[in-house]
């Protein structure tokens, strides 16, 4: 189609940069420099005054963007993203109890939410009995306490399994509680082939960041590959792993490390299946992500866009996938809990909804809010509704679901993007150079990149080169006090106490059995997972049946740890 | 030996908590800052970390916690202290502890408590005004 004004509108197009640069802004800086010699993204990346076409010289809109749903999936990977389903409102709950927790999934439920997502307490994440003395303390602090059986029986008490999705965050022993889980729908009468959920199961990015292990990271691997076989025959709809950036994240890394560290740990993951002989497009689409949402807002929308872009050049050119769905990368969210300040709390509201839009407009399939009082303690009731709140109002009210991918196109989104990925690529070919992800650990290479950054970024703060509003600036005023969860002091000895009443009730012998079958299983190639299962329905306790696997995997212990 | 020693410091992880951020940018905050550092690592019962504090014979223990136990973890460290020892060793912490649990925690001995938002400054210069070298 001719313009209609002829040739007219060329004398404008004709105007190039340098002409804007020598003129209309030479004229601006000569009259008013800008606030800051130089601008930079809170993860330090610099960021230039504009972004035009030139800044995307030789890019590509069918290799870089191609359409949604289709490879490399930066524009998302659904075709209709949230105009044909929203992504799922997903609100970590547990404390105290299985019985307090449970309560709290039904409030939820009733309160709209579309899934559960549960949180353990400390000795349960690091495979330890309420009785344990190094649990002592930390029982049901944190989030829900689960010894035994007859606790994930109260936790999903009136849940039906086949209604919801559950996503548990357990890693080390992952394996235990999965098979709990399987074992309540069993109770329940669930075929487990209609389980829907996700178990986080990263163990790679325990040793880099969130320090909650148990084993050495190649029995670990074992584990993980046992369990991904089982479910892939035995519970086809569960996501056996949720790679997970958060962590790393919230240890202080960059936007880039957290994107390449999540993506070595996932290609560990692959490759430590496809090593024991699985098939790549049997496993791979049942890997799903979890990023982390930070403050400064293209920065996380750049990154969870080059993280599809990446992966899927990842699964398609170096694991040969053959099913679109292995390209994929399907992620999870949670807005940073890092970002949040403990000065004037109600300003976090804003904070997170900012986090929110940006894992919105990243295109995620799926979102944690954090409550305003999470710097303090465990949300209440009235925080978590505000939280979720926030994300239906995205949802209903913001517009930004409208049409997909919105931010497409924009020269700053597209080169922030590219920029993204080639920082990730560079860390990617280090760590392939180490002998992969297992060997960068153990040198390690991610733990100190991050504590770098980490300490780089909190003396920028305390230079105020780095602004926390209500921290470093503009701190004077109300320090709005929040109400917070108590945890009662009852709540451990009460868990100790049901704990000895299903040692005491269980039948004995069936117990020493199921763990004796356990550590020979753990002695040969055999897969885990039956084992485990047997263990749990006799009511072996979390703590029993990871000691018996430490006895012939051993403990995991840090190396020294450079200042 | 000649000359003042330097101030000796233990900081320290103890239980399962496993958030180290804080701790080792203070560990190394402190040390930038001049004393002499140790960390701990992670997973410390109190027992361990009272046993490194005599042994590495520290004038203060800095102690991070956020996972919620800081009600028992500070009172058994003070305790088992004041068993070994003489109480000069100087305790200090910081991590998520709310405010209403800080008046107890300082009547048990605690010197001060650093909460979300308080700068390696902050807890620098603290530690120069209140940690002075034991007399041994």
């Amino acid at each position: 189609m001719k313009p209609k004004n002829g040739g007219r509108t060329s004398t404008v197009t004709t105007r190039t940069r340098r002409d804007w640069e020598e003129n209309t802004l030479g004229h601006a800086l000569g009259k008013k420099p800008e606030r800051k010699k130089e601008f930079t993204t809170v993860s330090n990346l610099p960021i230039e005054r504009l972004y035009a076409l030139e800044d995307l010289k030789g890019w590509d809109p069918a290799g870089k963007l191609g359409f949604p749903g289709e490879p490399p999936f930066t524009r998302g990977v659904h075709p209709t993203m949230y105009r044909g389903r929203l992504w799922t409102m997903r609100q970590f709950a547990g404390f105290g109890t299985a019985e307090d927790t449970n309560k709290r999934f039904h409030y939820l439920l009733e309160h709209g939410q579309t899934g559960l997502s549960v949180a353990f307490d400390l000795p349960t994440l690091m495979g330890r009995d309420s009785d344990d003395p190094l649990a002592e303390g930390e029982v049901g602090r944190e989030g829900v306490a689960i010894d035994t059986l007859a606790d994930m029986e109260v936790l999903f008490k009136g849940i039906p399994l086949d209604k919801v999705s559950t996503s548990m965050t357990i890693n080390a022993p992952a394996a235990v509680v999965l098979a709990m889980y399987l074992a309540v729908a069993e109770k329940q009468g669930v075929p487990l082939e209609k389980l829907e959920g996700t178990v986080q199961n990263d163990i790679l990015k325990e040793y880099i960041a969130q320090k909650e292990w148990i084993y050495p990271p190649v029995p670990s691997l074992r584990i993980i590959t046992d369990m991904v076989a089982f479910c892939a025959e035995r519970v086809p709809k569960w996501n056996t792993i949720s790679i997970s950036g958060y962590h790393i994240r919230e240890a202080g890394s960059t936007a880039a490390q957290e994107l390449a560290f999540t993506l070595a740990d996932g290609i560990g993951y692959v490759q430590s299946c496809v090593d024991a002989g699985l098939d790549v497009d049997v496993f791979a689409p049942r890997f799903s992500f979890f990023f982390n949402s930070h403050n400064d807002f293209f920065e996380e929308v750049a990154k969870l866009r080059a993280a599809r872009r990446v992966w899927c050049a990842l699964m398609r050119d170096r694991f040969h996938a053959k099913s679109p769905r292995s390209w994929m990368l399907r992620t999870h969210v949670q807005t940073a809990g890092c970002s949040l300040t403990a000065q004037q709390p109600i300003n976090n509201v804003v904070r997170v909804t900012l986090q929110a839009l940006a894992a919105v407009l990243g295109g995620t399939q799926s979102l944690h809010t954090n409550a305003l009082d999470e710097t303090l303690a465990l949300p209440t009731e009235n925080s978590a509704r505000i939280a979720l709140r926030t994300q239906q109002i995205i949802a209903e009210e913001s517009g930004v679901v409208n049409t997909v991918d919105p931010l497409a196109g924009s020269y700053f989104v597209e080169a922030l993007t590219d920029r993204l990925e080639l920082m990730a690529w560079d860390y990617i070919h280090r760590i392939d150079q180490m002998g992969g992800i297992v060997p960068a650990i153990e040198q390690g290479f991610p733990q100190r990149e991050i504590a770098e950054a980490a300490y780089l970024y909190q003396r920028q703060v305390d230079a105020g080169e780095k602004i926390v509003v209500g921290v470093n600036r503009y701190s004077e005023g109300d320090n709005m006090k929040a109400p917070t969860l108590k945890i009662g002091a009852e709540v451990e000895p009460g868990q100790v106490a049901r704990l000895e009443t299903v040692r005491q009730r269980r039948e004995k012998d069936r117990h020493a059995k199921v763990l004796k079958r356990l550590e020979h299983t753990a002695r040969t190639k055999e897969n885990l997972m039956p084992a485990i299962l047997d263990a749990v329905r006799a009511y072996a306790s979390v703590g029993e049946i990871c000691d018996t696997l430490k006895t012939v995997f051993g403990a995991y212990r840090e190396g020294r740890v450079q200042l | 030996m000649s000359g003042e020693r330097k101030v000796r410091l233990l900081v320290g992880k103890v239980g399962l908590d496993g958030h180290d951020r804080g701790a080792k940018i203070i560990a190394r905050a402190l040390r930038d800052a001049g004393f002499e550092v140790i960390y701990t690592g992670l997973h410390q019962t109190p027992e361990m970390v009272v046993a490194t504090a005599l042994q590495e014979d520290v004038d203060g223990i800095g102690l991070s916690l956020l996972s919620g136990a800081h009600n028992t973890i500070f009172p058994k460290i003070l305790r088992l202290l004041a068993e070994k020892t003489d109480p000069d060793i100087v305790v200090f912490g910081g991590g998520i502890i709310p405010d209403e649990d800080i008046p107890a925690l300082k009547r048990a001995g605690v010197r001060q408590i650093f909460t979300p938002g308080a700068s390696t400054q902050d807890v620098v210069e603290w530690v120069k005004t209140n940690v002075p070298p034991r007399r041994r």
